[in-house]
């Protein structure tokens, strides 16, 4: 677990919106993580006025840290495309120390701002990271944390200094301590298959599998806390729903009837799952099922496809897919018996896939039109759509990122499944490769709780 | 229906041993339904009458019978009419045989969203059963699984292979 308090001598300013305005620009690939992450991020188009920053190597006292906190932070920032950190070598000097800091150095290196800290032992495998943040332009102290943690937590703890650094000079939550889960799959030589879900970091390291199969696995759904994850698995050759706690590995399958048992997704309180029925071989319905009281209730009743259901932020309505109209768009009903589903898209003739953003402004989708599917957001109120990948072909299963900012999204990259992202807005876009095989169907985590 | 049923069975028997006698089927009897049924199909159907070899027709039967593969158009689940005798063989030997099983697999292509291509894939099942059904398959007999995108026959991104993909296989047990 890790301890935060603010630092004694932090003085935390005002804090600074940064504008992120500025034309897209692609600005070459740029790998910023290790070489042994299961996913790679790469900036493939970014903003031209990714804010320059200086992250110097944290103090240690004696030889050898534990842990290199500075090079995690510079990572984590650069993936956002928001932040082009100064490389290393290029820094004249390396204070740790507030008092070491020269401003003039930095402001001749066009660093706008400055991160520094150290690392201590505090007690058998007990560390402190202490961090603060400049604006090198001010020459003054943004704000400054100190954070306690075990070993093993030392890349959280990273996580959590880019968190806090990126909130101060964005004004937005970061999402570097969050997680994301997608499926995987691999092809043996013989052409067996193997399926997986998989739950990483959302910079990709740590990588855990949840769950593998020879048949298919799909559509994995966070529980709002995060702790348990509810997929679609065709093991035994039906398809089922299932529920997994992580933690524990334990799962419980929760819908198996005959047909489509598919399309999970938690009620933001956790207690309900939506899901996919085709129940006596009728067509497909959205359905919620009490996850507590097992009972079971049918929310759409159209004869056409109705999928893909995910809850708005207050659980009082439910966003779906159904092709009642003829092709696929999205629709919204109310939660409560007996309500009219409403169309909510209307541009282009293909709207699919919907998640609603965390201020249930904007709602994501799968957008095709002329043979080509892209990642758009329409605009709940309005429904106008907005294309925020126009250079897509195959593109599919968008996620909102808990801070709302980013989108993260399946593609595919000479015919192979990987995962990007792309600014709300469609300014920054980075792409997620895979070591191996096809990587798919990413859905971001909540933010971690305290 | 039971002299129907009678006169069938006695086909299939007169047609395997018609098709062994004249060594048309090879080893390899999947491929081999093929083969010879088909230009004897076109010189016995004429004949109609006086010489009834069942033998041709019985062979496009076990033909069609031995087609497991439904293919559909973009986005829709149509039965196209030139798998209409194909599932009409089909249909009829669940009929005929009520202990039989039948699993309809069906299938999407990979473009747009996963969750409705399950849509899709159900869907071109359901229209396969209800055609079984009309030729008298009951629904004890027939199950269906949508897989969607999940189970390409074919990997690419072209529209053969999506041809290809979009599909409902017939799986007897």
């Amino acid at each position: 677990m890790l301890k935060v308090r603010e630092s004694n001598e932090a003085s935390v300013s005002r804090r600074r919106k940064m504008s992120l305005l500025g034309a897209v620009v692609a600005v070459g690939a740029w790998c910023v993580t290790a070489a042994e992450a299961q996913l790679t991020i790469t900036i493939t188009g970014g903003n031209e006025q990714a804010v320059p920053i200086a992250v110097v190597p944290f103090g240690w006292q004696g030889a050898g840290a534990p842990f290199d906190i500075s090079s995690i932070v510079g990572a984590d920032l650069a993936s956002s495309g928001r932040f082009a950190p100064l490389a290393t070598a290029d820094m004249t000097s390396r204070p740790t120390q507030a008092s070491q800091v020269n401003f003039q150095q930095w402001r001749v290196l066009d660093a706008d701002y400055l991160v520094i800290g150290t690392l201590s032992e505090v007690g058998p495998d007990r560390f402190a990271a202490q961090f603060q943040l400049f604006d090198v332009l001010q020459g003054q102290q943004l704000t400054g944390f100190r954070l306690e943690a075990g070993r093993t937590d030392l890349r959280a703890t990273a996580h959590r200094i880019s968190d806090m650094i990126f909130e101060e000079l964005t004004g937005i939550p970061g999402v570097f301590s969050t997680q994301i889960a997608y499926v995987s799959e691999e092809r043996a030589a013989n052409g067996a298959r193997t399926f997986r879900v998989i739950v990483s970091d959302a910079d990709g390291f740590n990588a855990q599998k949840i769950a593998e199969s020879s048949q298919p696995l799909m559509s994995p759904s966070w529980s709002p806390d995060a702790r348990r994850l509810a997929y679609v698995s065709f093991e035994g050759g039906a398809q089922g729903v299932y529920v997994q706690t992580l933690r524990t590995g334990t799962r419980e399958r929760v819908s198996a009837r005959a047909g489509v048992n598919s399309a999970p997704a938690f009620s933001p309180d956790g207690r309900m799952l939506a899901l996919t029925l085709s129940r006596d071989a009728a067509n497909l319905d959205v359905h919620t099922l009490d996850l507590t009281t097992q009972v079971l209730r049918q929310l759409t009743t159209d004869a056409a496809i109705d999928t893909e259901a995910t809850w708005a932020p207050d659980g009082r309505s439910i966003y779906f897919t159904s092709d009642r109209a003829g092709g696929p768009q999205v629709y919204r009903v109310g939660t409560d018996p007996g309500q009219r589903p409403q169309r909510i898209s209307f541009e282009r003739p293909y709207n699919a896939r919907p998640r609603v953003s965390p201020d249930g402004k904007l709602i994501a989708v799968v957008t095709g039109e002329s043979n080509r599917y892209q990642i758009g957001v329409v605009d709940a109120a309005s429904g106008r759509l907005t294309v925020l990948t126009p250079q897509g072909r195959y593109d599919e299963s968008p996620s909102f990122a808990p801070n709302g900012a980013q989108i993260i999204y399946a593609t595919k990259d000479n015919g192979r499944g990987v995962l990007a992202s792309v600014s709300t807005d469609g300014r920054i876009r980075t792409r997620i490769a895979s070591v191996a095989g096809d990587v798919r169907e990413p859905v971001w985590g909540p933010f971690p709780r305290p | 229906m039971k002299i129907r049923v009678l006169i069938l069975l006695t086909a299939t028997l007169f047609g395997i041993a018609a098709c062994n006698r004249s060594n048309t089927l090879p080893e390899d009897a999947n491929s081999g339904f093929d083969n010879g049924a088909v230009d004897n199909t076109s010189t016995n159907s004429s004949n109609n009458g006086s010489n009834i070899s069942v033998t041709p027709l019985e062979a496009e039967r076990l033909r069609l019978l031995g087609q497991l593969v439904v293919y559909f158009d973009y986005d829709t689940a149509d039965i196209l009419p030139e798998f209409n005798a194909q599932l009409q063989a089909h249909g009829q030997q669940l009929a005929q045989n009520p202990s039989m099983q039948l699993r309809l697999e069906g299938h999407a292509d990979d473009r747009g969203s996963r969750e409705y291509n399950i849509g899709l894939g159900e869907r071109r099942a359901q229209a396969v059963r209800r055609v079984l059904m009309l030729q008298g398959a009951t629904a004890t007999q027939l199950t269906t699984v949508s897989y969607g995108e999940e189970r390409p026959a074919q990997t690419g991104s072209d529209e053969e292979s999506w041809r290809l993909n979009r599909r409902v296989e017939l799986v007897y047990r």
